[in-house]
């Protein structure tokens, strides 16, 4: 049987880990410090399927049934 | 998108911008005029946003509130989706918003993969995988007192319907009671003999027996088959969706549950997310009630912003707030303050309950901004 990937269920939204750049870069743009961000666990399990580390962040692709698409960060704790 | 470089320039929303997007398409613009018509819309745009300092969430709360006070206070169950008793209602709101780790009525929606979805006879195999089964279910159980006995009486038929053979039963039982047990096949019976003379033990054994899962997984008690369009979808009475998934048949993309922690825990934060906004909604309309999206939107992020699934309560969202006097303001006041004193708290007055309490103006609104005028500065 084929490995289950969390991620194609569709309660879960699409996670993205952000490179280094990426990160600082949206930071800036949201004139935030890293701690101000809403934050995923570790041990959550997309978080682990993804290969997250503390401190990474991760963005977040929701279908929103208000605005169509949003797009929000995680800060990896 | 034909104007999706000019609309880029603006920070609108996914579904605004399609929607602008169409409009120009249809009177087919020209660019020059188009800048000019999203320059506007932006305007509008902009305007229509949340001011700053609105207070968001006393105004989620009291949307959500208000229409709350007509809701059927009474558990109420209904026989709607086949025949499977579901609390819904006030009480099945303050689970959600409780984040029960046992929600009082759970259940499952599974879907099939394509190659069992289109059959009832497939449909009830993954059933039959899924439903606990109980000895009783397919047996008649006796105890012979004086031969130190459990006679087992298979029923055929029943056994049929569970697509269960006589020898994967007696395997079944034997691992499950650590006991030889002898078979019969023509008369369909099993019989377990207890080697100690002591009716305690056959007590015990029978206990066991009748506790014991033959197939299937423990928490689910109970599966509906029901046609839903072209396919068949299985309701369950209990949930269990980490074992669930695995079930050869079960399209997991598509299986859901009505305990939201268990979706957070197989699925993460943002499936329980998801699932919060999607159990709230379904509870509100189901009642009648309209509620708008983003109300419910702010209490799930509320919820589960720090990672981990927070409830709404003294044991989460209020009960973490760094204010003393906020805290006590919710609940258990006494004990509060108390713990506060004992530990020499200090209370900085930065949020909006403390701030009431002392009767200063609060920062919000036009409360929260600053006047500042430079006298004797010329332009």
């Amino acid at each position: 049987m084929s490995k289950i990937r969390l991620q194609d269920h569709i309660l879960v939204p699409k996670h993205e880990l952000l490179s280094e750049e990426e990160a600082k870069k949206i930071l800036e743009t949201l004139r935030l410090n890293k701690e101000q961000l809403p934050k995923i666990k570790v041990d959550d399990p997309i978080a682990k399927e993804i290969g997250a580390k503390v401190g990474d962040i991760v963005r977040v692709e929701r279908e929103s049934p208000t605005s169509g698409k949003s797009i929000v960060y995680r800060l990896v704790v | 998108m034909k104007y999706k470089d000019i609309l880029d320039k603006y920070p609108f929303p996914q579904s605004v911008k399609e929607e602008i997007n169409a409009e120009l398409e249809k009177f087919n613009v020209k660019k020059t005029q188009a800048r000019k018509i999203v320059e506007r819309c932006f305007q509008a745009y902009l305007q229509n946003l949340i001011e700053p300092g609105e207070p968001a969430g006393i105004v989620a709360a009291q949307s959500i509130g208000e229409p709350g006070t007509q809701m059927t206070m009474r558990t109420f169950h209904y026989a709607g989706v086949a025949e499977i008793d579901v609390t819904l209602g006030l009480p099945r709101l303050i689970e959600i918003m409780d984040v029960r780790k046992n929600p009082s009525t759970p259940m499952m929606t599974i879907r099939l993969t394509e190659e069992y979805a289109k059959d009832r006879e497939k449909a009830r195999e993954v059933a039959n995988r899924i439903e606990a089964t109980y000895i009783l279910d397919i047996a008649e159980v006796l105890t012979d007192i004086r031969n130190m006995q459990i006679i087992v009486r298979l029923d055929a038929n029943a056994m049929e319907r569970k697509q269960l053979s006589f020898e994967e039963v007696k395997k079944k039982i034997e691992k499950g009671l650590k006991l030889p047990v002898e078979g019969n096949e023509e008369e369909m019976e099993l019989v377990i003999q207890i080697k100690e003379p002591s009716y305690k033990t056959l007590m015990t054994t029978y206990e066991k027996l009748r506790k014991m899962v033959l197939t299937g997984i423990k928490e689910i008690r109970r599966v509906i088959i029901r046609k839903e369009e072209d396919e068949y979808v299985l309701y369950t009475e209990g949930s269990n969706l980490k074992k669930v998934m695995k079930i050869k048949g079960v399209d997991f993309s598509r299986t859901i549950t009505n305990n939201i922690y268990e979706i957070y825990e197989v699925l993460g934060i943002e499936g329980a997310r998801s699932a919060i906004i999607r159990e709230a909604k379904s509870t509100l309309e189901e009642q009648g009630l309209e509620v708008d999206d983003r109300h419910i939107m702010l209490v799930a992020d509320a919820m589960t912003s720090a990672g981990e699934l927070r409830q709404i309560g003294r044991h989460g969202v209020a009960g973490e707030k760094q204010s003393i006097l906020a805290r006590a303001a919710f609940e258990m006041t006494v004990n509060n303050l108390l713990d506060a004193a004992i530990r020499g708290d200090i209370d900085k007055l930065t949020g909006i309950t403390e701030n009431i309490i002392v009767g200063q103006p609060i920062r919000l609104g036009t409360g929260d901004v600053e006047l500042v005028s430079r006298i004797g500065v010329k332009k």
